[in-house]
């Protein structure tokens, strides 16, 4: 496939589909329209599914029986939708299914606006749902790197039995890129036949069944344990971190997705005019890249955490840096999103 | 004298396993009734159950067939998943009234409205049983429960839910059935719905749904045989037994 034009959500479904994702179920809601009217149109053709469920509630539920199954499911949703499916996502964490989950973010908090923000950080890296658990969430900052992640996505959903979120935002949804799409079917990965739903005869009578319901209090914990297990095995092997110019930096500037593409504006600027300005981009927020914060110079005068939020990645940059740097924060809210001149205003108010 | 043989555990029963419901429950005849079905349809290795939440969660301990947890009333959903994935295997739900009729109502609505190749068996107690006795959606006007202790008012807690009858007024083609397991004579009517309502589904006819007046001895305060006959007494007159709608 060469290179074409397309809107961010429609090359979003694409990938999912080209990654071989037959399976959609979705609720409709601004600003990730055009993910369920795409895959209307095109699954059908492919000899898919494609289910416009009573809610989101319902939504993320079909894609817990469809990935139940084993087979590449999705749903897409926006900032309300996903608190709505937390319930599912914690059900589907618990019960170790692959199913991937799209949150092209919206303001909040509540209702909010339908504009671009990045205000759903904490509830897609810290939880959403009830118990120990966690997601794999990836933040793509371009829309070809949206691609990418969708189709790694299932990838690592399937490799770890395991929920993965792309925590994409209004602006990926709605601005158009171009962007190169391939066939994505990776080999190597865990046969689902071992455990998924309906394959019973393959598995030569034994059955399966998938759940998060632990009565006795001994199993439960031995759930969690096997569960942290995993996770630990992921933050181990999938921390994903793009960094820039930070050796000799008197200045980083750490931001994720729309935001970090803003941000890389003002470091080229600065850089221009001399000033030492580098950049820590996590592209995995779960896990977070903590050790690329390792890489910072001793005579570094600060870190500046960018986001369309009120501070919600402030936390894993202190973790990361030990609390051993000042670390100052500028961010926009409620759909608004800052400037390349406001970035760096804020970078140059650290360097004194 | 040659021995005939009267009794046997089904095939999908999970060998060796005790059930965990009380004396005089009706979860114990009715999961019986799905194993037979299933046996008699040879489908065990391709069937799919979906279990809810309440006292039938644990079902999946009972039966030796695939089985998936929903949460809380999802049961449907889940089930749409299942079934549009694999529609070759056979995915039934089997849900309580507090489950499918209070807070799983969307779920069910729409399952039934997109004629969803499903099979759906319903366990009506008119009460919740595994959290204690709380109120349900089809709990009768004046029964008491432990969060209506002086009896059903309708002015305060509304009416109980006839959910054959609303299933019933969708435009949709369905088969709805409401059968009971208080006496011998409706388990073998109960038995019949049920494996009618999985034939459907392997026919191809989509959604069908069989409602199961049974009974909550421990939470209504009753002996097990009191119970089923208050289940006839007081729950048949309110919920009718008959077909509601068939694809015919």
């Amino acid at each position: 496939m060469t290179r074409v034009l397309m809107k961010g959500t429609e090359a979003i479904a694409e990938a999912a589909i080209q990654a071989g994702c037959k399976y959609f179920f979705g609720y409709p809601i601004t600003p990730q329209n055009e993910i369920p009217e795409y895959m209307s149109a095109h699954l059908p053709e492919i000899g898919g599914q494609f289910v416009q469920a009573e809610s989101e509630v319902a939504a993320i539920n079909m894609v817990l029986g469809g990935g139940a199954t084993g087979f590449r499911v999705m749903t897409t949703s926006s900032s309300p939708g996903i608190s709505l499916m937390s319930e599912g996502i914690t059900y589907i964490a618990g019960s170790e299914i692959p199913a991937v989950v799209v949150n092209v973010m919206r303001g909040g908090p509540g209702l909010g606006s339908i504009l671009p923000s990045q205000a759903d950080y904490l509830q897609a890296t810290k939880g959403g749902g009830n118990g120990d658990y966690n997601t794999i969430v990836l933040a793509p900052s371009t829309l070809q790197e949206a691609v990418d992640l969708t189709q790694l996505a299932f990838d690592l959903s399937q490799k770890y039995r395991t929920l993965t979120m792309v925590l994409a935002d209004g602006f990926m949804g709605q601005m158009m890129e171009a962007v190169e799409i391939h066939p994505h079917h990776p080999e190597g990965l865990p046969d689902i036949t071992t455990w998924g739903l309906g394959f019973m005869p393959e598995r030569g009578g034994k059955r399966s069944h998938l759940k998060s319901l632990y009565l006795s209090p001994e199993e439960l914990e031995e759930h969690n344990k096997n569960l942290q297990k995993k996770y630990a095995i992921i933050r181990e092997n999938e921390r994903r971190c793009e960094t820039v110019m930070v050796e000799d930096a008197d200045v980083i500037i750490s931001a994720y997705g729309t935001t970090a593409r803003i941000a890389r504006s003002a470091m080229t600027n600065l850089r221009s005019r001399g000033y030492k300005v580098g950049m820590i981009r996590p592209i995995t927020v779960w896990p977070y890249p903590y050790s690329a914060f390792d890489a910072i110079p001793k005579t570094l005068k600060g870190i500046l955490v960018v986001e369309m939020n009120c501070g919600q990645m402030i936390d894993d940059v202190k973790i990361a840096t030990k609390c051993a740097y000042p670390v100052s924060f500028y961010g926009r809210s409620g759909g608004m999103s800052p400037s390349v001149k406001e970035i760096e205003d804020a970078c140059l108010k650290i360097i004194g | 004298m040659k021995e005939v043989k009267v009794y046997e555990r089904p095939k999908s029963w999970m060998p060796d396993v005790f059930s965990h419901y009380c004396p005089g429950c009706g979860h114990g005849i009715a999961h019986r009734l799905v194993c037979e079905v299933i046996d008699e349809l040879g489908i065990q290795e391709k069937t799919i159950g979906v279990a809810p939440v309440g006292c039938a969660a644990l079902m999946y301990n009972y039966m030796d067939i695939d089985f998936c947890e929903a949460a809380h009333g999802r049961a449907p959903a889940t089930a749409t998943g299942l079934k549009r994935v694999r529609p070759d295997r056979v995915v039934f739900t089997y849900q309580g009234d507090g489950d499918l009729a209070s807070i799983g109502m969307a779920e069910i609505v729409h399952a039934a409205n997109r004629n969803e190749n499903i099979t759906v068996v319903f366990i009506n107690n008119a009460i919740y049983g595994m959290t204690g006795g709380q109120m349900a959606p089809t709990t009768l006007i004046g029964q008491k429960a432990t969060t209506c202790p002086l009896g059903r008012d309708a002015k305060v807690n509304g009416y109980p839910l006839r959910v054959c009858e609303l299933l019933s007024s969708l435009a949709s083609p369905g088969f709805i059935s409401r059968v009971t397991v208080a006496q011998p004579k409706y388990i073998i009517k109960t038995k019949q719905a049920i494996k009618k309502a999985f034939q459907n589904q392997i026919d191809g006819k989509g959604f069908s749904l069989v409602e199961v007046l049974s009974s909550c001895p421990t939470n209504w305060g009753l002996r097990p045989v009191e119970a089923f006959d208050w289940t006839l007494s007081s729950m048949m007159p309110y919920y009718p037994l008959g077909v509601f709608k068939d694809f015919e």
